[in-house]
């Protein structure tokens, strides 16, 4: 259907333009069409895929064996764990709350529900040193709450809890509101209880957004820096995640190990978001075939 | 205008009261007494409903709310005159500035290439065009530090495959403006693409083509036909690539070299305002940055209203 219409609409314009030589408009406007996505891969190449293909030469250029030695470093281990870690503690927990405010927000009625509404997207746009210095100021050593969590484990959970709650509850949130409320009432009506309907019905019909929710906030939490270099302290073997630890190996001028590192981060985050996606075809082909 | 412009937002509400009462069953004691095995259910999950008020009240509140009310309360309780001056220091005021010119040039990229992008995307067909798309999003699972290394790495003049251009050009990159802009836009890359494809796809190509037949060029049916679909879809992803690069810190903490007064953005400089102990100077900071993303936060809702209802 797509590839039908371009063909279609230049016609009008060859008739007026009666260019002598029909090979030459040929080639020009094949090379019109061509300059678009060649301009567009030029742009992403010179921004984005040469300087990844940078690390990726500079991990590789003493040799795989090198490479894995850096990447098995006790400390840069350790991080890239932490980070792994927590990052899926947080969007397990998050996917749990965030399913809970999505279902506040559109099913229930309640006047506080509006302030949660609006404080759902503020870490969305805070920038992380906001949210680290936000953070700290009432976690910190400072508490006026009394509660100093900064520089703990505990302090790397509740950044990154921070920078993606709104993952969790904005991909929830429409599939709840579209969510066809005739088929919860039929079990409803057939006795089921308020559980079993939440089981049986509605949570299969949230699993993709679920899924897609965990995989945004997975892919944000794992590489998260700003936020949680305030607020965990950065102490190696102890609260120091993978961005953290790259980043110091940069300031040592560590190339190698740093573009090892980066390298592993890389590969266990698309490792991790590839299973969520797996798992969302899996979730929407049992749904299509039942 | 004016009058124009309210009407859908009435509208929705009305609808949303309709559906209220259409589908609200929970809340209307009638249609609970019209089905008997309902007024049983929502007898237990009262309390459980309650139970989930507090608990979403808490988690937010304490996650989000609570700690942006302290940062508020701390950069204002010395008073507003000495928040302002901390922020009117001259390195604050240079940073402001560097962070604004910043996010104009990068958004101005990301823009005409996004929507580029996205029309080729749409209206195109072409060997690659998948793997372009997966290439695109791949900034958003990419750490910023790394971001940041792989920018390093590239662009060195002692050991980057840009050399040539970095040393026989002259043409500085690492460490000055030219880099923060180059972290920038490739950290806020997808955005535009991934707002205005959708919508792109949705509209379809009819108009377009009637437009064409009519004997329209192309730029005049790019202006008059497309660009008015979708407007608030670029809006959107205009807005929200500009949040992601005003607050961007870990690309750029790589690349600028962080020099006060010459590669601070306005990030940079709160970050180190706090790592030097100038808390109130911080808290003031982080106030400012606050405030500006509070405004986008505005204009991103604005949009996505707007985009639901055109």
């Amino acid at each position: 259907m797509a590839a039908v219409a371009p063909r279609a609409i230049p016609e009008p314009r060859t008739g007026r333009r009666d260019g002598p030589n029909p090979a030459a408009t040929v080639v020009s406007r094949l090379g019109r069409r061509a300059a678009g996505p060649t301009l567009a891969v030029t742009y992403l190449s010179i921004l984005v895929l040469l300087p990844i293909a940078a690390v990726l030469s500079q991990a590789f250029t003493g040799g795989i064996g090198q490479m894995w030695d850096e990447i098995w470093q006790p400390e840069t281990r350790a991080a890239i764990e932490l980070s792994l870690v927590s990052s899926l503690v947080v969007v397990v927990v998050n996917l749990v709350a965030g399913t809970a405010v999505a279902w506040l927000l559109v099913r229930d009625r309640f006047p506080l529900n509006r302030v949660i509404g609006a404080l759902v997207d503020l870490p969305f746009a805070l920038p992380t040193v906001v949210a680290g210095i936000t953070l700290i100021s009432i976690y910190g050593s400072h508490s006026p709450l009394h509660l100093d969590i900064a520089y703990t484990r505990l302090a790397v959970l509740v950044a990154l809890a921070f920078v993606t709650l709104p993952f969790a509850v904005r991909s929830v949130q429409p599939v709840l509101a579209e969510l066809d409320r005739e088929t919860e009432e039929a079990a409803a009506s057939l006795g089921a209880g308020s559980w079993t309907i939440f089981r049986r019905v509605t949570l299969p019909a949230l699993a993709p957004a679920l899924l897609t929710g965990a995989g945004l906030g997975f892919a944000r939490a794992v590489g998260e820096y700003g936020s949680v270099q305030l607020f965990s302290g950065n102490r190696p073997f102890s609260t120091e995640v993978a961005s953290v630890h790259i980043f110091n190996l940069i300031q040592n001028y560590d190339y190698p190990a740093a573009a090892a590192a980066s390298l592993a981060l890389f590969t266990v985050a698309l490792v991790v978001l590839g299973i969520f996606t797996w798992l969302r075809r899996h979730v929407l082909a049992r749904e299509s075939s039942t | 205008m004016r009058v124009l412009a309210l009407r859908p937002a009435d509208a929705d509400e009305a609808a949303e009261a309709s559906e209220l009462l259409l589908t609200g069953g929970t809340l209307r004691p009638a249609s609970s007494g019209r089905r008997p095995a309902r007024t049983r259910a929502s007898l237990g999950s009262s309390a459980f409903k309650w139970l989930l008020r507090l608990f979403g009240i808490c988690y937010v509140g304490l996650l989000v709310g609570v700690p942006v009310g302290s940062v508020v309360w701390r950069a204002l309780s010395p008073g507003l005159a000495s928040a302002v001056d901390a922020v009117t220091s001259s390195a604050g005021l240079h940073a402001l500035w560097l962070t604004l010119e910043v996010t104009a040039l990068a958004v101005a990229c990301n823009t005409v290439f996004g929507l580029g992008v996205a029309l080729i995307l749409a209206r195109r067909r072409f060997p690659g065009a998948s793997v372009l798309e997966a290439l695109i999003d791949l900034p958003l699972s990419l750490s910023p530090v790394v971001v940041g290394l792989a920018l390093l790495l590239f662009w060195s003049s002692t050991q980057g495959w840009a050399r040539l251009v970095v040393v026989r050009l002259g043409f500085e990159v690492l460490f000055s403006f030219p880099g923060i802009v180059l972290a920038s836009a490739f950290i806020s890359l997808p955005y535009v693409v991934r707002e205005v494809l959708p919508v792109l796809v949705e509209i379809g190509t009819e108009q377009e083509q009637a437009a064409h037949t009519l004997g329209a060029g192309s730029f005049y049916t790019f202006g008059r036909i497309t660009l008015p679909s979708i407007r608030w879809g670029l809006a959107y992803g205009v807005v929200l690539t500009a949040a992601r690069v005003l607050g961007e810190f870990g690309a750029v903490s790589v690349v600028s070299g962080d020099v006060v007064g010459r590669t601070q953005t306005l990030t940079l400089y709160v970050n180190s305002l706090f790592q030097n102990y100038d808390y109130p100077g911080a808290y003031a900071g982080a106030l400012l940055l606050a405030l500006i993303s509070l405004c986008l936060l505005g204009l991103l809702s604005l949009s996505r209203r707007r985009r639901a209802v055109t």
